[in-house]
């Protein structure tokens, strides 16, 4: 019996495993020093070992995630509050099915939507329009997390509260809230982590740009490169030398989902220690 | 000036009705057929209650008899739970409280609510947790909080032990003295009347006697109406007891009589421990 389990854990890491080696074998003699300060520019600069990099690639990844994430903590952490802290409200029946059905919905469509929505109108792709796409994807799991964390905190503190003649909202924002910060910190950086890796919403919004932009403002309101999408574009490309730029634009990925979910794992540890 | 500007302003008089010459014999509230249903199950029915000013209540009765559903009714808790719907009145004053024009939060400020376990804010120091009540209200002026804070703990039996550490986590104290700190933070912001849940269940003999000793001591001020499973305990505390039996009000009246000479068998039985 133990040994089926072993062969299920091993099943389990071995394809994580494999992926991990496979991309730093192949990705590791792109990483130079040119890689993180040029930018990628037409084929020919990778063919004729001209410098060339993902400078804008990974500034634009930045900019666009930080965006997202500006836009859709207070939208997903209200969400959420709305959906522990009023059960009785009107609004929270429908509220909860609609950020399950978002949370389901396809990331590609959030990208048709967002094109629909932002793209058309501004007659561009945009950075910005990316950041939206990708606080779309954000949204659904930071308030779904967001009112689990809230709701780890006993009901008998939120009573305590009102007891004392305290607004409903206050008890809320200086008793619950604070208690439950690590919980709300580790669902945006999983959030955050998931949205990082997505691709499709980002095909149709920022588009992708081999260029830096000519000034920081065009991240945001011009066509944006970001990680996941040159990954991309550079894996279909018919160019030897980019496919090794993309197998090192994976390693970059990697890294980054890497470092938050450490964060996360970090601050969830941390939570628990406080608990005892 | 409205009862929320006294209540912000001259924090001396933070309840100005708690001064006031009422008679030993003035009603301080009142229930006059008070009925809780949840949908369409009824927690409570038909109760009437006169509790005097200054004085102590017991509420006893099996589990699941209502004397919480009772309770909850008397500062509005139940509107948080929206299959909950309270008909009749509960009177503070004279005033029904389940008025139209009546601010619940006003109410739950005059009569204040000790709960069956301790219910520190997890994230405040000791200090903080006595005074939210006050400061998260607007109160900033350090003298008035201090004095608070030292007048409270010391209510509570609790400054001897916690005064080198008011700074630390309110969680840091032992189940007891947390006990004693939820005691505090309700008469922080001096209410007039003071609702009790079990407020011993979790506690030791030791803590027990000492809140025992402190309802003793409250009650020159304060109406004290408290739920307890303890025979001897009601017998000790309280000056009035009422009886509840499946979410009817059996009995009530002068702890002496309704414990040596009950007029309902049903309360003989119960008191004896032949069932319950």
């Amino acid at each position: 019996m133990v040994g089926i389990l072993c062969v299920s854990t091993v099943a389990v890491l071995l394809p994580l495993i494999i992926i991990i080696v496979h991309v730093f074998i192949e990705g590791f003699s792109a990483l130079s020093y040119e890689f993180f300060t040029e930018e990628l520019g037409s084929p020919s600069r990778a063919i004729q070992e001209r410098p060339t990099g993902l400078v804008h690639t990974i500034i634009g990844t930045i900019v666009v995630d930080a965006l997202a994430l500006i836009i859709a903590v207070p939208i997903g952490i209200g969400a959420g509050i709305m959906l522990s802290e009023y059960p009785e409200h009107v609004l929270n029946p429908s509220l909860r099915i609609m950020n399950d059905t978002l949370n389901g919905m396809p990331a590609i469509l959030k990208g048709l939507f967002v094109f629909v929505l932002i793209v058309k109108p501004m007659g561009t792709f945009s950075g910005l329009a990316g950041s939206v796409a990708l606080s779309v994807v954000m949204l659904p799991i930071i308030a779904r997390t967001t009112e689990s964390a809230l709701q780890s905190i006993p009901w008998t503190i939120r009573e305590a509260g009102l007891a004392l003649g305290l607004p409903r909202w206050m008890v809320v924002f200086s008793t619950v809230i604070p208690a439950a910060k690590t919980g709300l910190i580790t669902g945006v950086l999983l959030a955050f982590a998931r949205a990082v890796g997505e691709a499709a919403p980002l095909l149709f919004t920022s588009f992708g740009n081999n260029y830096l932009p000519n000034n920081w403002w065009g991240f945001i309101v011009d066509p944006t490169d970001t990680l996941p999408q040159r990954l991309y574009s550079l894996a279909i490309s018919p160019y030897e030398q980019w496919h090794g730029m993309g197998w090192a634009a994976a390693i970059v990925l990697f890294g980054i989902v890497m470092i938050t979910f450490m964060i996360a794992r970090f601050l969830t540890r941390d939570k628990l220690q406080y608990k005892q | 000036m409205s009862e929320q500007d006294i209540y912000l302003k001259s924090p001396k008089r933070l309840n100005p009705t708690t001064n006031s010459n009422h008679s030993p014999m003035n009603f301080r509230m009142e229930t006059k057929n008070l009925t809780v249903k949840y949908g369409s199950v009824v927690g409570v029915k038909d109760i009437s209650i006169a509790f005097p000013d200054k004085t102590v209540t017991a509420l006893i009765g099996p589990s699941g008899c209502g004397k919480t559903t009772y309770l909850r009714a008397l500062n509005r808790m139940h509107d948080l739970t929206r299959e909950a719907n309270v008909e009749g009145e509960v009177l503070l004053d004279n005033k029904n409280i389940y008025d139209e024009n009546v601010n619940p939060v006003i109410i739950r400020r005059k009569v204040g609510m000790v709960f069956q376990k301790p219910t520190p804010f997890p994230t405040m120091s000791i200090y903080d947790n006595v005074v939210a009540g006050l400061k998260l209200v607007g109160i900033r002026d350090k003298t008035i909080l201090n004095e608070t804070c030292e007048r409270a703990l010391k209510q509570a039996a609790l400054f001897e032990e916690v005064k080198d550490r008011l700074k630390t986590a309110a969680v840091s104290l032992s189940g007891g003295q947390q006990q004693r700190l939820s005691i505090a933070r309700a008469l922080a912001v001096e209410p007039g009347v003071l609702l009790m849940d079990e407020p011993t269940s979790s506690l030791d003999p030791q803590a027990t006697l000492r809140i025992e000793e402190l309802i003793h001591e409250l009650k020159k001020n304060i109406t004290i109406i408290i739920i307890t499973h303890n025979m001897q305990q009601a017998a000790r505390v309280s000056d009035k007891t009422a009886f509840f039996y499946m979410g009817d009000l059996i009995e009530v009246g002068d702890t002496n009589t309704l414990f040596t000479n009950p007029s309902k068998k049903q309360t003989e039985d119960y008191i004896t421990g032949r069932f319950g």
